[in-house]
């Protein structure tokens, strides 16, 4: 029974990590059709670049928030400087431009910030909870914490504000958003900058976990798209499913069979899901677009 | 385009033919070769190695070079990857013409370019760990650096030593991780240690609670043992601790490093695991042999690099060295005269111990080579 629970803390800490990796794909996927390879990099950079002004002396809530600045500003920067004059390339094009990019970003990184693994203290000096012989960090708690209060304020956003109903409506349909009077080069833009956000935040809430290094984005970016796709690829909410399932599945084969088949596991799954329910887990039937 | 390529490399061509005839070839330098992993996974081994292999480089020249010539170092970065390695290797071989080499960051590079050196008859210093790069010996390749045999055997002392004998193992899946879990569990009965259980983790895995939570529940197991490179170690301590498990942990040489203790914490202390004494140069006694050897290169290496020494740089500092002593007992650049010579080499002490080549021992050294060390407040110390 401690072993259950400990593998599901365990699953859902790095599930959470991915369904915000999976949210940022989303957000940009809606808006332009673009699946953002450099998604995982801004996950890098939000835990990298706090680190560094750390190391700088910054005390850590300061750092937290310029690392996160600096990589939204990144995510801009990637967004008016690749995507935006490529104009109306194929959507092919603009993906492979973001291969391109994170390229770039990772070279960038390794070569400024240090090629070296690096770590953070936890947030809090506080334990965590003990709940029946299980350990849940409290930075893991944070992780859990953090990643509900993002998906919370991204839905009000979303729903409630004015620009967050613009990026809907793009998503839904983006010629008619332009007819309605929705700049959506603006939106494509609000959607890089909230995704570089996004991802930042979760680096840094990983980092005291799971350490981090210039090179550590790639792998998150695969787990992100793999969690997306998994819960249907444009729905935010089947990101969080697509995320939390992953991580869970990742946990569980990990210590009830063993690590070397926790990627295969994943795997299969994913193909399983998408031969039974072509949309992925929430996704909406593509039927609907036309 | 293909016109430009054409013209380039016969300017290149040209380049070298006269490079070839002209007078000045009668000076020409001893050049040696060197392929690293300077990017890429491995590119923590490969930075620190070529860093002193520069170092050193400088101060043999600056010291008068070796049999009155300058060495030029010419240094390839293979990406971690093998197939680059291979084609490094070659270039350094056919185009460079190198007389020797010193590198192969990895088990996977070393492998892949040991056939050119043995085809082309070059002798090659290798300085990453794997046993297979000198068993069987190989007539013209050398190994100094520790092997995850010897460090397997050194654990296992330690721990008959203090009573342990049924451990579980936590492996990582990385090659380094792979190579020492066979290792270990080919030689867990002749050291009369008995591998209970075994479990396995990711190279970018960032939680292995799970894994070590199924350790825990064994109330038979005495100890932990868990191979591995990079940030696996450091995420096994700190997770050890974190799901509260209470026997001793060791850790391969693959944490030997002043930056596994940065990023474990205080989840360090305690931890043992075989390493270098040049982790502890400080605090040899002065009767060790090897003291002088490791305080030397590691203020030499400090004062220049402005970072702590690794055990990494040693196998490079090693290597050059080894080398440098071969050429100049050869009293010439002959690729054969060299490689007898380093097979001949006696009571060469280096930063891995005492090296004494022979025609059918490559590797050198012993298992005093690794230190049992023990992580004390932050701080390496002798466990012995």
């Amino acid at each position: 029974m401690t072993s259950a629970i400990q593998f599901t803390f365990s699953g859902l800490t790095m599930g959470a990590i991915y369904a915000l990796v999976a949210i940022g794909f989303v957000l940009i996927y809606n808006a332009s059709s673009v699946v953002n390879f450099a998604q995982g990099e801004f996950v890098m950079l939000g835990g990298m670049l706090a680190v560094t002004f750390v190391g700088l002396g910054l005390p850590l809530p300061l750092a937290c928030l310029a690392s996160i600045a600096l990589t939204t500003l990144v995510g801009l920067l990637l967004y008016l400087l690749a995507i935006r004059p490529a104009g109306d390339a194929s959507v092919v094009s603009l993906i492979i431009i973001t291969i391109g990019a994170s390229i770039f970003i990772r070279g960038v990184a390794g070569v400024l910030l240090g090629k070296g693994i690096h770590q953070m203290p936890d947030f809090l000096t506080w334990q965590g909870l003990n709940i029946a012989g299980a350990s849940l960090g409290s930075q893991s708690l944070l992780v859990l914490i953090g990643t509900s209060a993002i998906v919370l304020a991204l839905w009000f956003f979303l729903a409630r504000t004015l620009l967050g109903k613009a990026i809907v409506a793009t998503a839904s349909d983006r010629l008619g958003a332009q007819l309605a009077g929705i700049s959506t080069s603006l939106v494509i833009a609000l959607c890089f900058v909230v995704s570089a956000a996004i991802g930042a935040i979760g680096g840094l809430l990983i980092t005291p976990i799971g350490l981090t290094s210039y090179d550590f984005g790639a792998a998150l970016a695969v787990k992100g798209f793999t969690a997306a796709v998994l819960g249907g690829l444009g729905n935010p909410l089947g990101a969080i499913v697509g995320g939390l399932t992953l991580g869970l599945l990742e946990a569980w084969s990990a210590g009830y069979i063993s690590s070397l088949y926790k990627d295969a596991i994943a795997f299969i799954v994913l193909l399983a899901v998408l031969v039974l329910m072509p949309n992925g887990l929430m996704g909406r039937s593509s039927v609907e677009r036309v | 385009m293909k016109l430009l390529k054409i013209a380039l490399t016969s300017a290149v061509r040209i380049a070298f033919v006269t490079a070839c005839v002209s007078p000045l070839t009668a000076l020409a330098d001893i050049t040696i070769g060197s392929v690293l992993s300077l990017t890429g996974p491995a590119g923590f081994l490969g930075v620190p190695e070529k860093r002193t292999l520069d170092i050193y480089v400088d101060r043999i020249n600056a010291a008068g070079g070796v049999l009155g010539q300058k060495i030029k170092l010419i240094t390839y970065d293979d990406g971690s990857k093998a197939d680059q390695a291979r084609t490094y290797a070659t270039r350094l071989v056919e185009d460079d013409r190198v007389v020797a080499m010193v590198g192969g960051s990895a088990t996977g590079t070393s492998m892949a370019m040991l056939p050119v050196f043995e085809e082309t008859k070059t002798p090659f210093i290798s300085i990453s760990g794997g046993a297979q790069i000198i068993d069987p010996v190989r007539k013209y390749v050398f190994k100094p650096p520790q092997t995850d045999i010897m460090a397997c055997q050194k654990v296992f002392e330690d721990m008959r030593k203090r009573n342990i004998t049924r451990i579980a193992m936590l492996y990582g899946t990385d090659g380094f991780g792979m190579a020492m879990r066979n290792a270990c569990l080919a030689w867990q009965e002749r050291s009369g240690i008995k591998i209970e259980h075994e479990e396995s983790y990711g190279p970018s895995d960032a939680d292995v609670t799970p894994q070590l939570s199924n350790i825990r529940k064994l109330t038979s197991i005495q100890a932990v043992l868990s191979p591995g490179i990079g940030q696996g170690p450091a995420i096994v301590t700190r997770n050890f601790r974190q799901v509260g498990m209470t026997v001793p942990l060791y850790l391969s040489h693959g944490a030997a490093t002043n930056g596994f203790i940065g990023l474990a914490g205080a989840a360090a202390n305690g931890v043992r695991l075989p390493g270098p004494a040049l982790l502890v140069a400080e605090s040899l006694p002065d009767s060790d042999p090897q003291k002088k050897v490791v305080l030397e290169y590691k203020n030499v290496y400090e004062a220049a690099a402005k970072e702590p020494v690794s055990a990494f740089g040693g196998y490079a500092h090693d290597g050059l060295l080894l080398l440098v002593d071969a050429i100049r007992r050869a009293g010439s650049t002959d690729r054969d005269k060299i490689r007898d010579e380093i097979e001949k080499t006696r009571g060469f002490m280096s930063t891995v111990g005492e090296i004494n080549m022979s025609p059918t021992d490559h590797l050198g050294i012993t298992l005093s080579a690794f230190r049992m060390l023990e992580i004390k407040d932050g701080k390496w110390h002798l466990a012995e």
